[in-house]
């Protein structure tokens, strides 16, 4: 649409838009007051952050008390460890996780037969289609001390059993391995996509010219993939702050021994909700993390426009 | 005929070494990937039709040796629990994948039309809440003590109802189907939601297969909204029930072990397999019906968020 046209629509007058319109509007109406209701009235919420919350006086009513519940934070100092936990664990999920899902799409393109890829294919989705409650129960039951499958293995070779359970140092690794196989066959799904898009005349030319299929696949589908691989991961670095909380909450189940390496920010604010002491403090947990995730999706937005505006966000 | 015998030559010629070392590296990493994930659901099913005393005996089997129902008989045994738990989870994943699917839809579609000047304004009024939030804590509040969520219904189904993302995926999706089309219904006199309804919704079969398997897994796998609004088990939600009964085993097997009592009232190793198994089930099964959509519709999704 052209300049003129623009500006032709936006002097289209109020009442004759309604009049035509109307049943368009009348589509719009729920949506528009669900999202009303249900997040631009907890944005106003965040009010919350700087009062002492009480039921009775509610989000509005209840007394101010100024940054107290800020300086609570502090004094508590659980917000820099939960600020790194959730930081680290997701720098940790996106670079893997983008290793992982490219490699697996360009490798499910190359194998040939169609019936092992379907399967390979659907049982690689499998882990996304259960709950976390699932996938902690699973956990459990490969990992735990008494009857968990890979105690036996290891009793059955003779080895000593490992506690995961009593070994925090061990779940950095746990978490990650959990949700690169939670997600990545989900995750290929967007670089196979793009793979089918690439040009197949590029890759005649080329085994044309003398390239093997190894040099096809470092010198052609890889550098086709790099804007969605660069994109993928700007967009998902904008919710770097953002923890997983399923993920944590039933793998780790509030264990005190497992705290300082599985604690993220999500998790954090749901312990201090629930204590109901502590609702303000929680909020303010909350605003502190709401803030961190505005400014990381600006920026990261502003990155993917320079690079290519058609998948900026805005 | 000439084609097939022509292909066939040329992929014998083309199979040199290169592509057999790439095809092998294929073939091995994903069929090993395809192992690890498929490899728990294996075992996690071999173990809930294992006899309760050959687990205990030696632990999970890797074949399968006995087979036994016993688990699946037990966890049906309190069926009123358990049929709750389903009926309540079933109806709330009908009732909320059809409004969600609906819901985005619709939006997407008002929100597609070229001819409708506040297509803009509006779609930023919902893609802001992307951007900023209130969090947690005012959401929770807000829900439960102005909205009454506690012990209700709603709390399972308003929730998830709306997704600004799925309605993005619409919007795109619906941008790409000819304006010609609605155009021509128009001109027949057709109303906005008749094109709707009788031209958009069925012209976008990829995209409502995935929204709908996307809002039915999301559905049928929620526990945490059971777990902030619900505390009257008769309406809990199954991965909520079995996160509190694998919760209670663990719970009820520490105090019997430290107070010497029998284990005769936790529940059993395979009980607790084939619970698991029940959870699970039928969301997974829906994959096959849809597969068919399921890449075409996330690449829409993967593209413009």
């Amino acid at each position: 649409m052209d300049e003129k046209q623009r500006k032709k629509m936006a002097r289209v007058p109020f009442k004759k838009v309604i009049k035509k319109h109307w049943m368009l509007l009348l589509m719009l109406a729920f949506p528009v007051i669900y999202v009303f209701i249900f997040s631009y009235i907890p944005m106003s919420g965040i009010i919350m952050a700087f009062k002492n919350y009480n039921y009775k006086g509610g989000i509005y009513f209840s007394p101010w008390n100024g940054l107290a519940n800020f300086r609570a934070l502090l004094i508590a100092k659980k917000l820099g460890p939960v600020t790194r936990n959730t930081l680290l664990y997701n720098i940790v999920f996106i670079f893997l996780g983008t290793i992982l899902q490219v490699g697996s799409a360009i490798l499910l393109n190359e194998i040939g037969g169609k019936v092992y890829k379907k399967t390979a294919q659907a049982f690689m989705f499998l882990p996304y289609f259960i709950s976390w409650v699932v996938a902690g129960a699973i956990m459990y039951n490969v990992f735990n001390y008494e009857r968990g499958i890979m105690n036996q293995v290891i009793l059955g070779i003779g080895g000593e059993p490992f506690d995961l359970y009593n070994k925090p140092g061990a779940w950095p690794f746990v978490l990650t391995f959990l949700k690169m196989w939670k997600g990545t066959g989900y995750g290929s799904v967007v670089y196979l996509a793009a793979i089918t898009s690439i040009d197949q005349e590029m890759f005649e030319a080329a085994s044309l010219d003398g390239a093997n299929a190894w040099q096809k696949v470092r010198y052609l589908t890889i550098p086709s993939l790099v804007p969605t691989i660069v994109t993928m991961t700007l967009l998902a670095i904008g919710g770097i702050f953002r923890g997983d909380f399923g993920l944590f909450y039933q793998t780790v189940k509030s264990s005190a021994l497992l705290e300082p390496v599985t604690d993220v920010i999500d998790t954090y604010v749901f312990r201090l909700l629930m204590s109901s002491s502590k609702v303000g403090v929680s909020a303010a947990a909350g605003l502190y993390q709401s803030v961190l995730c505005l400014f990381t999706i600006s920026v990261c937005n502003g990155l993917v426009k320079k690079i290519d505006p058609d998948y900026a966000l805005y | 005929m000439d084609e097939k015998v022509f292909t066939k030559v040329r992929s014998h010629r083309r199979l040199s070494a290169d592509v057999v070392s790439l095809k092998i590296v294929g073939y091995v990493f994903i069929g090993l990937f395809a192992l690890v994930c498929f490899l728990p659901f294996y075992l996690i099913i071999i173990a809930s039709f294992t006899p309760e005393k050959t687990l205990i005996r030696s632990g999970y089997p890797l074949i399968p040796k006995e087979f036994s129902v016993e688990a699946y008989k037990l966890s049906i045994k309190n069926p009123e629990s358990i049929l709750r738990a389903y009926g309540t989870t079933a109806f709330v994943t009908i009732v909320g994948t059809i409004l969600s699917i609906l819901l985005a839809t619709m939006t997407g579609y008002a929100l597609s039309r070229k001819d409708f000047p506040w297509r803009n304004g509006f779609a930023f009024y919902f893609f802001f809440t992307t951007l900023f939030g209130g969090g947690l804590v005012p959401w929770y509040i807000l829900c439960t003590r102005y909205l009454g969520f506690k012990n209700h219904i709603h709390a399972l189904i308003l929730p998830m109802l709306f997704s600004v993302w799925n309605m993005i995926i619409s919007k795109t999706f619906m941008a790409g189907i000819p304006a010609a089309i609605s155009e021509s219904a128009k001109i027949d006199g057709a109303n906005d939601f008749t094109i709707y309804f009788r031209l958009m919704l069925p012209l976008s079969k990829p995209l409502v297969a995935t929204l709908g398997l996307f809002s039915a897994l999301a559905y049928w796998n929620d526990w945490y909204n059971c777990m902030l609004f619900i505390t009257d088990e008769k309406m809990f939600m199954l991965q909520y029930y079995l996160q509190r009964m694998l919760g209670d085993a663990e719970a009820m097997k520490t105090v019997a072990e430290k107070s010497g009592l029998p284990l005769t009232a936790v529940p059993l190793e395979s009980m607790k397999m084939a619970m698991t198994v029940v959870a699970t089930g039928p969301i997974v099964l829906l994959y096959p019906f849809v597969q068919r959509y399921f890449v075409k519709g996330m690449t829409i999704g993967a593209v413009k968020g």
